[in-house]
């Protein structure tokens, strides 16, 4: 059984229809149509909500997209809809802000603005336009323009007070840890081909996958979610990994940072950042707020999709990944984990457990760039990172890089890099070395950018780390930051 | 950053009347959920979900359609293909060529082949994965170029002439000729396409869908039930979104559910998938165009020969229209002198294209707008400098290359207030400064024009109605013929029925579109919402308010002059009655307190033999001056500032209207920017998700984004002197292309034009640039 808060209200869901999504249980079974399908492929956030979840904190409340959110994953949180907003027949403040801006028009997109605006309002963020850009990154407007939109959010902001919600919070959290444990597959039954099941542990995480060898890894849905909602498959068998604690484990020490696989973007992001700030602008074009609420870098990994915008940035950093079955582990590179085109080197019963991040030698240059068609949520039609050490006379004794959206297969240019060891930096023939780079991709024509493009942004891209390094003044981004204000 | 106007009348602003810049009438709801959308109406018993299975070979012709395995998939009730169709089977809009179904003839990749009604969307959507057929292919014509060669057309080609435009450019100082390529435009309507349908005991339906063009879902309804037009009644509360792309496209999803009802008996509810939607239905028309443009040393157009090809997929649809609009705005605000304006309607394998905000009109004006910037770099001006000299002007520059004498250009004016308080030169200045001092950030600045006819260009379509209740408690229920889409049409409506009546709006119940309340309406489109439905309503208020002054005069004898209504009351000599009470007297002395009102547009002729005429009342006018960043290294770009100074003659609501002014340029931005429709060599969409297709987000508002109105009543008697505002906006961001372009050009000392076509991805911008290098070597 999965039990959750629907608003105020205890549900208790049967684990019999494994891949019934968020979107769908609202407003199919619960009949509450306020919460909108848009895409149902989590890139429109009509569908958004917020999931509430008690922390050592208090509650933290997470916008969602809730087209591609499992319903059995919200066992012990509370799903908050926009209908239950309106408290006392009263408007929320987010929902009168937007009212009194004139936010809405056609009003589809508008409950999921509703939504990030009431998970933006809980949260402990300093009021800025940029703050409220972030918070709605991942809704799509198609009538106002968001002027209208980002003036609510941020007067809202500027005039946060409690609402009802804080008063509730602490009798919602207690009501909260009271629900029931999760579900694990029997133990007597082998084979189990229908369920959802959410380990605590990695033994429970073992034993699960042991009686359940063909269910399929969840953490956070974003990817997953797409082969039901898109591609009509049934995910019949399910693992859910959100909630095995050694998976949500992040820590930093001497040696680096080390990630559980089911770790969001949205946690990673400030310990991330800390050690590696240039990476700001490649986080923030990662997907959208709701998308880094759930998304994961074991999730990332795992999938070993070619455009996706981690593995380059790990392979530069030489980050290692820890693959586990319970009984047993294994720790390699990055870059030895992914083999083809969605193939990786895990076996059948393991899972990606933990991902270690080096720590940065200081002085060390670095960037992570990602280009595509949109600014905000979109995927890469290019990623380029590179990470780069030289000595005292600007002789470099470690050049990285990490490319995605080239080939098959993120890529790391060895052949290329490896003869600028020992080489004077500021002194490259960078003209030269921006062909040569370029000689030695070879991508492919697809949606997003002709091949043509890819190449030659990809040689630029590495002009411009050069530039970026050598002469840090120079203007070289067009979002005004720059590459130094990013560093 | 926003600007209202000064309200002139604060008492009746209060009251919500014209001029008061009040909420979107639904916005409560909205923001609450409660506001409800065709997939939210509580389902009826016994509820049926359809779903259709879509072509995959762009042409051909359908040898084997087998749908057994479909019919027997799991909660399966019932198939529909084109042989099960009692009625007609072409639901083309104006002209045929739009089989409900396939009829044999495949038309493009994504065509609906056959249709299933299951017990859940989920088994529906499978079952529909289970049809399998067999398509012999045949030679699909993809893009303009083919359908030109091929001469494959879906309506005449037309030729607008004004002078001797060949002779003109002979005689001409200087000419200069070009060509682009302008992309087609998703309309990603937040809500996708729906419609539930209900029988009746009659055999009749009641429909309930997502669409602008009530009346002719009814119409197609009836006709492939082939059952009487009034057998079938349409209700339209709201949309979630339409832009265009649910004035005729919404009618075969109605269609199929209807046909699929008709056969079980049982209600039918079919919504599309946003791949499916995205795929099968149509989009704003790619176009490719070119010119030849005569001018002397001053930069003024001396004579003007303008191509236009619209791509227009499979079918007609409204392709002749939206091309004839393109026409009608390839002068834009510019005097052409001679010219002659060409029009290609190209038939391809492809989707249908269909209405879109502006409806053929901001491609046909990009063609002048990218040949302006091609004069200025030529002589070596300022591209505003050549388009101030260039637009229409007094007697002897005032006549359309469609013979129409402009009479209200306000354009100079305009654009001089625009051009100080954008602070256009000064920071022409700068940005020469800055892009001097910064090899790999340059920035870009452009001040463009819009003039927008506003009339539908179909004669007929320019009539609407209305129909007033007053009940005896002194409410007011008002209908119109005009869909809500988010436009807030329904707001300005009521707001015009409140002044009419003196009552505070809240007094005023809007209610949903139906065919039954108001018959024979056209299409809420052409941005004609308010002015034809405003001007209905209005009337009907007049007639019910000309009988209760009537009433009065007679019951309370007083003179007509001495009745006022007033804020809810009504002053009768030296008496003061509540509104309700005079309408609960009225009632009690047999005064028939309901009415409808109809409005015409005065004052069109157009000879399309001709190509002369008056095809609008009026033009809507507009400028804009937009500011960008464009990194050289990767051809991304940022919008830093925008100014927009508009023209809505009176406002009738400031607030919805502002909102209009700035979603259009941000709808007009994507469109030229980042939204990229691609097909394969096949014919089929690859970019049919919002994953690959991208409208503009949040980020990409400009940080500095001004919006004024200018505030002058329009010139022509419409509603309270008020002006069109829903598609004119939608071409103000043609300043952001150009100052993409003039960045560009920055990197060839702004001495040579560069090609660059829409959208201007970042991609297609650091193209341009190197392009514009590769000239710049050749030239040297």
């Amino acid at each position: 059984m999965t039990d959750f808060l629907l608003n105020r209200q205890p549900v208790t869901l049967a684990t019999t229809d494994p891949d019934l999504t968020v979107l769908d249980f609202l407003r199919e079974q619960a009949h509450l149509t306020g919460t909108k399908e848009g895409c149902a492929s989590g890139d429109c956030g009509a569908c958004t909500i917020v999931v509430g979840e008690p922390t050592e904190q208090g509650m933290r409340y997470r916008s969602l997209n809730s087209c591609i959110t499992f319903v059995h994953s919200l066992h012990g949180k509370q799903l908050l809809t926009v209908e239950h907003l309106e408290q006392e027949g009263a408007l929320h403040p987010v929902q009168q802000a937007l009212v009194d801006h004139h936010g809405s028009q056609c009003g589809f997109c508008t409950p999921g603005f509703v939504m990030s605006l009431f998970a933006l309002y809980h949260s402990d963020v300093q009021p800025s336009r940029d703050a409220v850009l972030t918070a709605l990154s991942g809704n799509l407007c198609r009538c106002t323009g968001y002027r209208p939109i980002i003036d609510a959010g941020m007067a809202l902001l500027e005039a946060r007070h409690g609402d009802a919600f804080s008063a509730q919070m602490t009798d919602i959290e207690a009501e909260l840890r009271s629900l029931g444990t999760p579900v694990l597959p029997e133990e007597t039954k082998p084979d189990q081909s229908v369920g959802f099941w959410q380990p605590k542990n990695r033994e429970e995480l073992a034993r699960a996958k042991a009686r359940s060898p063909r269910a399929r890894y969840t953490a956070g849905s974003t990817d997953l979610a797409l082969e039901k909602t898109q591609r009509l498959a049934n995910l019949n068998a399910l693992i859910d990994l959100s909630q095995v604690a050694e998976l949500n484990h992040l820590s930093v020490d001497a040696e680096g940072l080390h990630i559980g696989a089911a770790v969001s973007y949205t946690e990673l992001e400030p310990v991330l950042l800390a050690d590696y700030p240039e990476a700001r602008e490649w986080l923030e074009r990662l997907g959208s707020r709701p998308i880094r609420n759930r998304g994961t870098l074991g999730g990332n990994l795992g999938n070993a999709s070619p455009i996706g915008d981690t593995p380059p940035l790990l392979i530069a950093l030489n980050a290692t990944v820890t693959l586990s079955n319970g009984q047993s582990e294994r720790t390699l590179p990055v870059s030895e984990l992914i083999t083809g085109y969605r193939q990786t080197v895990l076996a059948d019963d393991e899972w990606i457990d933990t991902i270690h991040i080096p720590r940065r030698t200081p002085g060390s240059l670095f960037r992570a760039y990602k280009i595509s068609k949109r600014f905000e949520d979109d995927i890469s039609t290019v990623c380029a990172v590179f990470y780069l050490e030289t000595d005292k006379n600007d002789i470099v004794t470690c050049l990285r890089t990490g490319f995605g959206g080239l080939a098959a297969t993120p890529l790391q240019l060895t052949d290329w890099q490896e003869p600028l060891i020992g080489e004077h930096w500021p002194a490259l023939a960078v003209n030269d070395l921006s062909r040569t780079l370029a000689e030695a991709l070879a991508p492919i024509d697809d949606v997003r950018a002709s091949a043509r493009y890819r190449v030659q942004v990809t040689a630029n891209l590495f002009k411009r780390f050069h530039l970026e390094t050598t002469q840090p003044d120079a203007r070289t981004r067009v979002h005004g930051h720059g590459g130094s204000a990013h560093a | 950053m926003r600007k209202l106007t000064e309200s002139r009348l604060p008492l009746a602003l209060s009251q919500g009347h014209r001029g008061a810049p009040v909420a979107h009438e639904s916005a409560v709801r909205q923001v609450s959920g409660q506001a409800r959308y065709v997939d939210d109406l509580p389902e009826p018993a016994n509820l049926l979900h359809a779903a259709v299975a879509l072509s995959d070979v762009a042409a051909g012709t359908l040898a084997r359609l087998d749908i057994n395995t479909m019919a027997r998939a799991p909660g399966v009730i019932a198939t529909l293909t084109l042989a099960d169709v009692p009625g007609h089977t072409d639901i083309g809009a104006v002209f045929p060529g739009d089989p409900v179904l396939a009829d044999g003839d495949i038309l493009f990749h994504g065509q609906p082949l056959c249709a299933v009604a299951a017990e859940t969307v989920e088994q529906a959507r499978h079952a529909a994965l289970l049809a399998d057929w067999t398509i012999t292919p045949g030679d699909a014509i993809l893009t303009v170029d083919q359908a030109r060669a091929a001469e494959t057309y879906v309506g005449d080609t037309v030729q607008f002439r004004r002078g001797d435009a060949l002779t003109g450019l002979a005689n001409a100082t200087h000419t200069s000729s070009g060509e682009i390529h302008i992309g087609g435009q998703e309309h990603f309507y937040l809500e996708g396409q729906v419609s539930l349908v209900i029988p009746e005991e009659d055999g009749g339906m009641l429909v309930y869908t997502s669409s602008q063009h009530p009346s002719e879902v009814q119409k197609l309804v009836a006709e492939v039930l082939g059952i009487p037009f009034s057998q079938v009644t349409v209700d339209v509360r709201r949309m979630g979104g339409g832009f265009g792309g649910k004035e005729t496209q919404a009618a075969q999803w109605a269609c199929i559910a209807a046909l699929l009802a008709r056969k079980t008996g049982r209600a039918v509810k079919l919504r599309l998938p946003r791949s499916q939607d995205m795929t099968t239905t149509g989009k704003r028309h790619p176009f490719v165009n070119r010119w030849t443009l005569g001018y002397d040393n001053a930069g003024q157009i001396q004579a003007a020969d303008i191509e236009v090809n619209g791509l227009c997929g499979y079918s007609p649809d409204l392709s002749n229209a939206i091309v004839d609009r393109a026409m009608f705005h390839a002068d834009n605000g510019y005097f052409l002198n001679d010219a002659h304006i060409t029009g290609y309607r190209c038939r391809t394998h492809t989707a249908s294209n269909t209405a879109f905000r502006g409806f053929g009109g901001p491609q046909g004006m990009m063609t002048i707008e990218a040949a302006m910037d091609g004069i200025a770099r030529t002589l070596g001006e300022d591209p505003l400098t050549i388009r101030k000299r260039n637009l229409y002007g007094d007697e002897g520059r005032n006549v359309t290359p469609y013979h129409m004498t402009v009479t209200d250009n306000i354009l100079p004016e305009l654009i001089d207030r625009l051009e100080t308080s954008a602070d256009y030169w000064a920071r022409r200045d700068a940005i020469r400064e800055f892009n001097a001092n910064s090899p790999i950030i340059k920035k870009g600045l452009a001040l463009t024009p819009v003039k927008f006819g506003i009339s539908f260009t179909a004669k007929h379509l320019n009539q609407a109605g209305a129909l007033i209740h007053l009940y005896t408690d002194g409410s007011i229920y008002l209908n119109h013929g005009g869909t809500e889409m988010g436009q807030g049409l329904f707001t300005k409506v009521a707001q015009i029925v409140a002044t009419e009546f003196s009552v505070p709006l809240a007094t005023i119940q809007s209610s949903a579109t139906r065919t039954d309340k108001v018959p024979n309406t056209s299409p809420t489109a052409a941005s004609s919402g308010t002015d034809l439905n405003g001007a209905a309503a209005q009337n009907a208020a007049r007639t019910i308010k000309q009988r209760l002054i009537e009433f009065a005069t007679d019951h309370y004898q007083v003179r007509p002059d001495q009745i006022e209504f007033d804020n809810g009351q009504v002053l009768i000599g030296e008496q003061r009655l509540t509104f309700a009470d005079l309408v609960q007297t009225a009632y009690m002395n047999r005064i028939s307190l309901s009415a409808t009102g109809y409005y015409r547009t005065p004052k069109l002729h157009w000879d399309a033999e001709t190509g002369k005429g008056r095809p609008f009342l009026y033009f809507a006018y507009g400028a804009s001056c937009s500011e960008v960043t464009i990194d050289t290294l990767t051809g991304e770009y940022a919008v830093d500032r925008v100014d927009i100074l508009h023209d809505v003659g009176n406002s009738l609501n400031p607030a919805i209207d502002i909102g209009q002014i700035e979603g259009g340029f941000i709808q007009g931005m994507g469109w030229l920017t980042t939204e990229e429709l691609k097909w394969n060599d096949e014919g089929r969409l690859l970019s049919n998700s919002p994953a690959t297709y991208k409208i503009p987000s949040i980020g990409d508002t400009p940080p500095i984004f001004n919006v004024e109105l200018f505030d002058q009543p329009n010139r022509e008697e419409t509603v309270f002197k008020s002006k069109a505002v829903g598609e004119p906006p939608l071409m103000l961001p043609i300043s952001v292309w150009c100052a993409l372009r003039d960045a560009i050009a920055s990197t060839a000392d702004y001495r040579i034009n560069p090609s660059l076509n829409t959208p201007a991805t970042p991609e297609e911008v650091l193209f341009a640039l190197e392009r514009l290098a590769d000239q710049v070597r050749e030239a040297s």
